[in-house]
């Protein structure tokens, strides 16, 4: 057998402890493929939304539905999460902030900054 | 070097470019929108001028380009299949080309 198919695989998903720089790094993969899911709706909409007055009402009208209230608080969070994390990779990649520390500390900051923008985005769309 | 021997670099610089312009758009819309929409007329007369229109339309293709690349990305890493690889990408991108000549046709019809 090949030596490198010996290697030890551990991928028990519930055992692995990730570092919150990975955390972020997947959620960044994960939000991404939410918004990527949603676009052609909201392209879609916002023609609509274009279109005439009565296309505008409708568009308002089902933005305003409590599924779409929702769905459309988790796509805010996943908006902010992609937007904020994507600002720190664009730092990262322009070699700011790549120590350890500070690269823990900003990861630290783009979590709970999204969750909390969130929070403070259900206080106004809910 | 040219674009076609530095394989992968041209997506990976029109995400990063794509990115800055997808935030700086949104940033401004969220000045722009902070205080709600009034109405119709009010949202369509925004649209139909022609710098804001012209944005738009810039910020629909960095949209549906950051979009197809990332999606390819996300593809290629995980869907190792290659039947069910072009599949998948078949399907996103025919999703994104019909978004984009939906987003065309409205920003266009109060453009015009």
């Amino acid at each position: 057998m090949h030596p490198s198919l010996q290697r030890p695989v551990f991928l028990d998903l519930r055992r692995i402890r990730q570092p919150v720089t990975a955390v972020v790094s997947i959620l960044h993969r994960l939000s991404g493929l939410l918004l990527v899911l949603a676009a052609p709706f909201a392209v879609a909409l916002f023609a609509l939304s274009l279109r005439d007055a009565a296309g505008f009402q409708q568009a308002v009208e089902i933005l305003a539905s409590p599924p779409l209230r929702l769905l459309g608080l988790l796509l805010g969070w996943g908006l902010l999460h992609h937007l904020l994390a994507g600002l720190r990779f664009l730092c990262l990649d322009l070699d700011l902030g790549v120590s350890r520390t500070v690269a823990r500390r900003s990861a630290l900051g783009v979590l709970l900054g999204a969750l909390i923008l969130s929070i403070g985005l259900a206080g106004v769309w809910l | 070097m040219s674009w076609r021997a530095a394989s992968g670099l041209r997506p990976w610089l029109l995400q990063r470019l794509s990115a800055v312009y997808l935030a700086a758009y949104l940033l401004f819309s969220v000045v722009v929108w902070v205080g709600g929409v009034a109405d119709f007329h009010h949202w369509q007369a925004w649209f139909a001028q022609p710098l804001v229109n012209a944005a738009s339309l810039l910020f629909l293709v960095a949209l549906l380009g950051h979009a197809w690349v990332g999606t390819r990305d996300i593809l290629m890493d995980y869907v190792k299949p290659v039947g069910w690889r072009f599949a998948l990408l078949s399907l996103f991108g025919l999703a994104f080309l019909i978004s984009l000549g939906l987003g065309l046709r409205g920003l266009l019809q109060v453009g015009a």
